[in-house]
């Protein structure tokens, strides 16, 4: 007999070493997130993927499942928390939604459409952050990260560069670039790599073909996030 | 974490048959965008006339603001004047509802947060290039500038958020219809854009 665990009202099979994320994933449930990608390991640190797991809130990308586990995920409560960290991700960075590149292609947005965000609980930071356009293929806009560590993980795990880390701490926490410079330019990181496609925002972005798909056959205008999952890398 | 009650008021408002929901807007630090928007209802602006008097704003250059039922505010906040208006609308209007991305995030307007005040004004009337006579403004009539360009939600409490930029005249439509019908809009995903 397998082994279930219960998400909402779904009896959702897994196999051993699953966390919950995979199991929810393969039996076609949605749960938000945001740092999780399927090709990298769980980072656990967006948090939008939050379940209560038996009463407790935890991260459905780290937390293993375990037969006989109840999972609350599809609550109002859980989804009122989620929204408050999306509002949270926007006051904290620089999102411009009405003129970035990634408008309609956009985890962040798409999230924010999903959890029916209209406004803003919290005061805008308006951090200021410097654009990093040393790259000859590639932009790097600050203003637009959200410290998912996807880039970190891609260049790390799959391109074997580590050109990506996470310096300072709070709310000083910055994306920071392994190069003698500190820019994105000196780096040696290519226009390929899976680290210049992975990220969810517009942070990392390939430089010509701005605007180039239409409104409309955008990534997501046609679709919400919980039917296509994620749109890294995608314009 | 302030506490807004968002989508939620739509009842306050009280009307005599055959009295009219008086409006009034207003544009802050906004580009007009969200005006023609609103504009942009199409054969609607036939029933709504009957339903809606526009009693205070650019369309019709009335300033006088008072017992009005709903205040349409486009626009951030940039300079004290923002501000009077701001207040003045939210002391009047039983109703307050934020349109267009400026006025909900600080949209464009807000970008000059990353530079500073002064590194903003240096740069338009003193370092540009082919500025004639460079001097900075400074005459009593102008408002004086905000250090940094704000939400209105940060400064009074919002009932309603139509984000977009512009918001889609769908939103206006349903926003307007609800108010006529006296029930709570319901804005679909699709009236929901932040772009």
């Amino acid at each position: 007999m397998t082994d279930t665990i219960t998400i909402d009202d779904h009896q959702v099979p897994f196999e051993a070493g699953q966390t919950i994320m995979e199991a929810a994933r393969a039996a076609g449930l949605y749960i938000e997130h945001l740092c999780y990608n399927p090709a990298y390991q769980p980072h656990g640190s967006c948090k939008l993927c939050s379940v209560k797991v038996d009463g407790v809130i935890q991260t459905a990308c780290t937390m293993p499942a375990i037969a006989g586990q109840k999972v609350e995920s599809d609550s109002p409560e859980m989804k009122s928390r989620r929204k408050t960290l999306v509002e949270m991700i926007f006051a904290e960075g620089n999102h411009y939604c009405a003129f970035c590149i990634k408008s309609g292609s956009c985890d962040l947005q798409a999230l924010a459409y999903h959890l029916d965000m209209h406004e803003n609980s919290f005061n805008h930071r308006y951090p200021v952050r410097v654009i990093d356009a040393s790259h000859p293929d590639l932009i790097l806009d600050h203003d637009r990260c959200i410290f998912c560590g996807l880039c970190i993980r891609a260049s790390r795990d799959q391109d074997h560069k580590n050109v990506f880390t996470m310096a300072g701490r709070g709310k000083a926490t910055r994306l920071a670039v392994n190069s003698e410079t500190g820019k994105l330019g000196d780096s040696t990181i290519a226009a390929d790599d899976a680290a210049a496609h992975v990220c969810p925002v517009g942070a990392i972005m390939p430089r010509r073909g701005a605007y180039s798909t239409p409104i409309g056959e955008r990534y997501f205008d046609a679709r919400g996030i919980d039917e296509i999952d994620n749109a890294s890398g995608k314009l | 974490m302030r506490s807004t009650t968002p989508q939620g008021n739509c009842d306050v408002i009280q009307r005599e048959p055959g009295q009219k929901i008086r409006i009034a807007s207003c544009s802050l630090a906004g580009c007009f965008g969200c005006h023609m928007s609103m504009l942009d209802i199409d054969e609607l602006v036939v029933e709504v006339v009957h339903h809606l008097e526009y009693c205070r704003g650019p369309l019709n250059d009335v300033r006088e603001l008072r017992d009005v039922d709903v205040g349409v505010v486009e626009g951030a906040l940039c300079n004290e004047d923002n501000v009077k208006v701001l207040e003045q609308f939210r002391a009047n209007c039983d109703l307050l509802v934020a349109v267009g991305a400026c006025a909900i995030n600080g949209g464009l307007p807000a970008m000059r947060n990353h530079f500073g005040l002064t590194a903003c004004l240096k740069e338009a009337y003193l370092d540009a290039e082919g500025v004639v006579n460079p001097e900075i403004p400074r005459d009593a009539e102008l408002p004086r500038l905000l250090n940094r360009v704000r939400p209105i939600q940060e400064v009074v409490k919002v009932d309603y958020f139509l984000p977009g930029c512009p918001p889609p005249a769908a939103a206006f439509t349903e926003l307007f219809t609800a108010l006529i019908e006296g029930r709570e809009p319901a804005f679909d995903e699709d009236m929901v854009r932040f772009d």
